[in-house]
C-alpha cells in the first residue's frame, strides 16, 4: 500500500461501507456499551452501575464469574485442540493433491462441499451420525465395545464436537496451504532435485517457509471461528451434558438471550470482543512484520 | 565424464508425435565437449530449454538416446547425474545462509563437515562470495543470488557439466557483463562443459566457443561465433545472428552470377542451377555491403541511421528493401545512391539452405 | 514432487472419509422413517423420494427455501456493491485513517455473532425489521462486506494503475471508466467475491434465526422446528439437510474454474 496519491475525496467511495459498518457495529456495540455500564430495576428503568459487570465477571470467585472463566478456558482449550490437528493435517493432505490434472478441479470441488453446508445442518448430519442406533459412526464405536455416548458422556460429547470442526474446517486449511504450494515455482523443486535434497528436506527448506504467510491467515482465521463456535454445538449436543461443552458463544446467547440478564451478557460481551479485537491485532502486526521482511 | 552426447535425441510433449509440428525438439545428433562452453541460442519456444531439460534430467526425452561418456543416461533421475543448473531466476533457500546454501547439496551427500567447510570457502572464494557467508541469502541482491545458485551448482566437486536457463535475465543491466565475465572466469579455472541457454545473440557470441543456433526445435547451425556470422548455412541464422540481420534478397542465379531485380552481381564462386521451383535467395551481411557514390548497383535512399561506430542506409533495390554500411568517408548522401556488395561474403541460398559453390 | 501412489491414496481415503457423513444422511433420506428404526442399513434398500416430495409439497418449507435464498442474493447484491467503490479506494489513494479503517474493517469479519446476537435483535425489533429478509440481509454485511472489501482490493491491486490513468488521459469521466473498463477487468474478482458472501451468509445460522420468527424463517430453522410429536421425523430432516446442500453444490460446481485458475495464479 505504498506510492498512491493523497485524495480524501478517496472518503466518498468508502462512505457506503462506512455506514453499513456503523449501522451493523458500532450503533449494536453501543448499545452493548450502555447495558454494560447500567442496570436495571424493569423496563426503561435504568441506573448507573460502572464497572460492577465487569468486576464480578472477571473475579473467578463469583459465580458468574466462575461461569466465565470455565467457559473461557473450555473455549480455549477447544481452539487449541482444533488448531493442532486441523494446521498439520491441512497441510499434510494438501502436499498430496497434484499440481496439475483433472484430478484438482475435482478435489477442489469435493473438499469446499462441507465448508457450504449451513452450520444448523452440519449439526444435524452429525447428530445423526453419531447415534448408536441410526448413525454409522456411534454404531461403529459402540459395536466395537467403546463407551460411547453423546449426550451423557463428556468426553464423548468432547471427542465428537472435535470431529465435527475438523471435518468441517480442515478443507479451509486444505485449501489455503494447496493455493500457497501452488505459488511455489517448478524451478525450485527442480533446483531441489538437482541439489539431491530428500522430501522432508524439500518440505523444511522451501514448501514451509513458503507458506508462512497462508499459515498465519489459516491460524488466525481456524482461532477465530473455533474461538466464536455456536451452532455446531449446539445442535449436537445443547451445550452439554451439563455444561462440558457450552462454549463462549453458547453460554452468553444463554445468559443474554435466555435468561435476558443484560448487564451481565452485555459485560461479556465486550470482554468477549475484545479479546477477539486483541488476537485480531496480533496476526495483523504478525502478517505486516512478515510482508516487510519480505520486501526486505 | 569427458563428453555428452545426443544421440537422435527428439521429444514431443505428449507422447505420441503425428507430424513434424508435435515435436517440441526435433531429432538431433550432437556430441558436446569437456571444458567447452556452449551457447543455445534462439527465439522463445525454439526448443533450447526443453533441450537443456533432456540433457539435466527433469524431461526424459521421447525418442533418442543421452550418453554421458558411453553411459546411457536418457533415464537416469536428475540426482545421479553430476550436473548442476542454474535457472532464469535466483533459487536459493531463504531460511539459510549463504554458507548453508552452498554446502546444502554437499550435505544431502553426507560428506564430512570438514570437507564441506573446505570446499565452501573455495568456491566462495572463487564468486567473490566470502564477505556474506554468514548473512542470510534471502537479503542479498539478484545478482548475489544468482552466484549462489551457481555456487550450489559448482561445490560438487563430481560435477563436470553446468547448465544455465537464461540466468542473466533477472540481472541489472550494469551488473550483466560483471556476472558474464565471472562466468567464464570459473569456466576457464574449473575447466567444466558449461551449456548456455539465451535468446540474447550478444551473450551467447561474447560466452561460448560454439553456438546451436535452434528454431522451431530444430538445431539450425552449429558452429563458432565466426563461422555463424560469415559462413550462416540457413537464412535464420543469416537473419538472426547480426545486428541488424542478414540482407535476403530474391533473385536468380547462374554461373557466377546472380540476377536481383534486374541488377547484376558478381558471386564469389561458380553455383549450379538451382532446380525449378525451389526458392533462391541471395544473402549479404549489411557489413559487406556498402553504399559507394560511384560504383555499384542503384538503389533509392529511404533513411539513414547514425549509430555512432557504424552509420546504416535502409535502401531500395528494384523492389527489394536492404540495409548497407555506409563508409565513413561519405559524408553526404542523397536520394540515389549505389551499393557495393563483397563477393567473397555474398552467400547463395535454396530453399533457406546454403549451397556452397565450386571455386572460379 | 508428488510422486508414487502413496499420496494418492492418502488423498483418496480422505475424500472418502470426508464424504461419508453426507453420504449417510443422502442414505437416510431415501428411507422412511421405520426402514430407519428397523435397522442399520448401509445402502437403502428399498429407495423412496417420498420425503423430497413432502417437502416440496409444503408451504412452509417451500417458503423457508425462499426465504433462505432471498436473503442471501440481497445480502450478496449489497455486499459487493458497496464493497466496490471502497476497495478500488483503498487501493488506489491513500486518506486519512486508511489503514485504520481497513484494519477496523477487518476486525468486522472476526466478530462474534454471539456478541450481536441481543443488540441486532433489539436494533431489528425497533426498526420494524424483526422477521423480515431485509434484517437478516443486511445483518449479514457486518461480516460479509469486510469480507467483500478484503477480497475486492486485493483483485483491484491486480489491475496496473496504468489502466487508470490512460482511460483518464482518453478523457473518460470516472464513472463511465469505471463501469465500462474496470469491472469487467476485475469480472473474475467479482465472482470470487460473490460466491464467498453467498457461502458466508448461506451457512450462518445463529443470526438468521435470531432476527428471525414466522414470516421469514429460514430453511434451516425450519428444519430444527419440525420435530414431530411422535418423536424425530429423521428421513425428513435428512431430506431437508440434503436440500440444503443443493445451492451450495451448485454455486461451486459454476465456479470450480474459476477456483482452479485461481489458485494456479497463486492468488490467496
Amino acid at each position: 500500500m505504498t506510492g498512491r496519491p493523497i485524495n480524501n475525496r478517496a472518503w466518498l467511495f468508502v462512505l457506503p461501507v462506512l455506514a453499513f459498518v456503523l449501522f451493523s457495529s458500532i450503533i449494536p456495540v453501543m448499545t452493548v456499551v450502555n447495558y454494560s455500564i447500567q442496570d436495571t430495576m424493569g423496563v426503561n428503568n435504568f441506573f448507573w452501575n460502572g464497572d460492577a459487570w465487569f468486576r464480578d465477571l472477571l473475579n473467578p470467585t463469583t459465580a458468574i464469574g466462575e461461569r466465565f472463566n470455565d467457559a473461557l478456558f473450555r473455549t480455549l482449550a477447544f481452539s487449541l485442540v482444533c488448531l493442532l490437528i486441523e494446521v498439520p493435517l491441512g497441510i499434510a493432505i494438501a502436499l498430496c493433491i497434484p499440481r496439475r490434472g483433472w484430478l484438482v478441479g475435482l478435489t477442489l470441488v469435493v473438499m469446499a462441499l462441507p465448508m457450504l453446508i449451513p452450520w444448523n445442518v452440519v449439526g444435524t448430519i452429525w447428530q445423526i451420525f453419531t447415534r448408536a442406533d441410526i448413525g454409522l459412526f456411534g454404531a461403529a464405536l459402540t459395536g466395537l465395545g467403546l463407551h460411547y455416548n453423546v449426550t451423557q458422556d463428556s468426553i464423548s460429547a468432547w471427542i465428537t464436537i472435535v470431529v465435527i470442526d475438523v471435518w468441517h474446517w480442515t478443507p479451509l486449511v486444505i485449501l489455503l496451504s494447496y493455493a500457497g504450494l501452488r505459488a511455489i515455482p517448478d524451478a525450485f523443486y527442480q533446483a531441489a532435485q538437482i541439489d539431491g535434497a530428500s522430501r522432508w528436506a524439500i518440505f523444511f527448506n522451501i514448501e514451509l517457509p513458503k507458506l508462512q504467510k497462508v499459515l498465519v491467515i489459516a491460524v488466525l482465521l481456524r482461532f477465530m471461528q473455533t474461538f466464536m463456535i455456536y451452532t455446531e454445538p449446539f445442535v449436537v449436543t445443547g451445550g452439554g451434558p451439563g455444561s462440558a461443552t457450552t462454549f463462549l458463544s453458547i453460554d452468553l446467547v444463554k445468559i443474554a438471550l435466555g435468561q435476558v440478564d443484560l448487564g451481565n451478557a452485555a459485560a461479556m460481551s465486550l470482554v468477549y470482543y475484545l479479546i477477539t479485537l486483541t488476537v485480531c491485532w496480533v496476526f495483523f502486526t504478525i502478517m505486516t512484520q512478515l510482508e516487510r521482511r519480505r520486501d526486505a | 565424464m569427458a563428453r555428452i552426447t545426443l544421440d537422435g535425441i527428439a521429444h514431443a510433449y505428449g507422447g505420441k508425435p503425428q507430424s513434424e509440428q508435435d515435436y517440441a525438439l526435433k531429432p538431433l545428433h550432437h556430441v558436446w565437449e569437456q571444458g567447452m562452453a556452449y551457447a543455445l541460442l534462439g527465439p522463445s519456444g525454439c526448443g533450447k530449454t526443453t533441450l537443456l531439460n533432456i540433457i539435466s534430467g527433469l524431461v526424459i526425452p521421447s525418442e533418442g538416446r543421452l550418453l554421458f561418456d558411453d553411459k546411457d543416461v536418457t533415464h537416469l533421475p536428475t540426482k545421479e547425474r553430476n550436473i548442476a543448473q542454474v535457472f532464469q531466476f535466483p533459487v536459493i533457500y531463504d531460511t539459510m545462509t549463504v554458507a548453508e546454501n552452498l554446502a546444502f547439496p554437499l550435505k544431502n551427500r553426507r560428506l564430512p563437515r570438514a570437507a564441506i567447510e573446505r570446499r565452501v570457502a573455495e568456491i566462495a572464494a572463487m564468486l567473490d562470495l566470502k564477505g556474506v557467508l554468514d548473512r542470510r541469502a534471502r537479503g542479498l541482491t539478484a545478482d548475489a543470488k544468482q552466484k549462489i545458485s551457481l555456487g550450489r551448482g559448482l561445490v560438487r566437486s563430481d560435477v563436470s557439466a553446468v547448465l544455465f536457463d537464461e540466468p542473466l535475465t533477472v540481472i541489472d543491466p550494469a551488473l550483466k557483463w560483471e556476472l558474464r565475465s565471472k562466468l567464464k572466469a570459473v569456466h576457464r579455472a574449473l575447466d567444466l562443459l558449461m551449456i548456455y541457454v539465451t535468446h540474447d545473440q550478444i551473450e551467447a557470441l561474447t560466452f561460448a566457443d560454439q553456438v546451436v543456433v535452434m528454431n522451431e526445435g530444430k538445431a539450425v547451425q552449429i558452429g563458432t561465433p565466426d563461422d555463424l556470422f560469415e559462413r550462416p548455412e540457413h537464412t535464420f541464422v543469416g537473419y538472426f545472428i547480426g545486428s541488424p540481420g542478414m540482407n535476403l534478397m530474391a533473385g536468380k542465379v547462374s554461373g557466377s552470377r546472380a540476377l536481383v531485380d534486374g541488377a547484376e552481381l558478381q558471386l564469389g564462386a561458380v553455383y549450379p542451377e538451382p532446380p525449378k521451383g525451389q526458392r533462391v535467395q541471395i544473402g549479404v551481411r549489411p557489413d559487406y555491403t556498402e553504399l559507394s557514390s560511384t560504383a555499384g548497383v542503384p538503389v533509392q535512399v529511404r533513411r539513414v541511421a547514425d549509430l555512432g561506430r557504424k552509420r546504416l542506409a535502409y535502401v531500395t533495390l528494384g523492389g527489394q528493401q536492404i540495409v548497407a554500411t555506409i563508409p565513413p568517408e561519405m559524408s553526404s548522401i542523397g536520394d540515389q545512391a549505389k551499393v557495393v556488395f563483397d563477393p567473397a561474403h555474398t552467400h547463395v541460398y535454396v530453399d533457406d539452405i546454403r549451397v556452397t559453390g565450386a571455386a572460379a | 514432487m508428488r510422486q508414487g501412489a502413496l499420496p494418492k491414496i492418502i488423498l483418496a481415503a480422505y475424500l472418502v472419509v470426508l464424504m461419508l457423513p453426507i453420504y449417510w444422511l443422502i442414505n437416510l433420506s431415501l428411507r422412511t422413517n421405520s426402514d430407519i428404526m428397523s435397522g442399520m442399513a448401509l445402502w437403502p434398500h428399498n429407495p423412496t423420494l417420498e420425503k423430497y416430495f413432502q417437502i416440496f409439497k409444503d408451504p412452509t418449507w417451500v417458503h423457508g427455501f425462499g426465504v433462505s435464498l432471498t436473503y442471501v442474493a440481497i445480502n450478496t447484491v449489497i455486499s459487493v456493491t458497496v464493497a466496490l467503490p471502497a476497495a478500488y479506494a483503498f487501493n488506489r489513494y491513500a486518506f486519512i485513517g486508511d489503514r485504520h479503517l481497513f484494519f477496523w474493517l477487518l476486525t468486522n469479519l472476526m466478530a462474534p455473532t454471539a456478541v450481536f446476537a441481543m443488540p441486532f435483535f433489539n436494533l431489528y425489533y425497533a426498526l420494524g425489521l424483526f422477521d423480515t429478509v431485509w434484517a437478516v440481509a443486511l445483518a449479514h454485511c457486518l461480516f460479509n462486506i469486510p469480507l467483500a472489501v478484503w477480497i475486492l482490493e486485493g483483485f483491484v491491486g491486480g489491475v496496473p494503475r496504468e489502466i487508470d490513468e490512460t482511460a483518464a488521459i482518453d478523457g473518460y469521466s470516472f464513472p463511465r471508466f469505471f463501469i465500462r473498463i474496470f469491472l469487467p477487468l476485475i469480472a473474475n474478482g467479482i465472482g470470487v467475491t460473490a460466491f464467498f458472501c453467498f457461502m458466508f451468509s448461506w451457512v450462518e445460522q445463529l443470526l438468521a434465526t435470531t432476527l428471525t420468527a414466522t414470516n421469514a424463517l429460514p430453511f434451516a430453522a425450519v428444519m430444527t422446528r419440525s420435530y414431530s410429536v411422535s418423536g424425530m421425523d429423521w428421513s425428513l430432516l435428512a431430506a431437508a439437510g440434503v436440500l440444503t446442500m443443493v445451492p451450495g453444490a451448485v454455486v461451486i460446481w459454476f465456479v470450480r474454474n474459476h477456483i482452479a485458475k485461481g489458485f494456479a495464479l497463486g492468488r490467496v
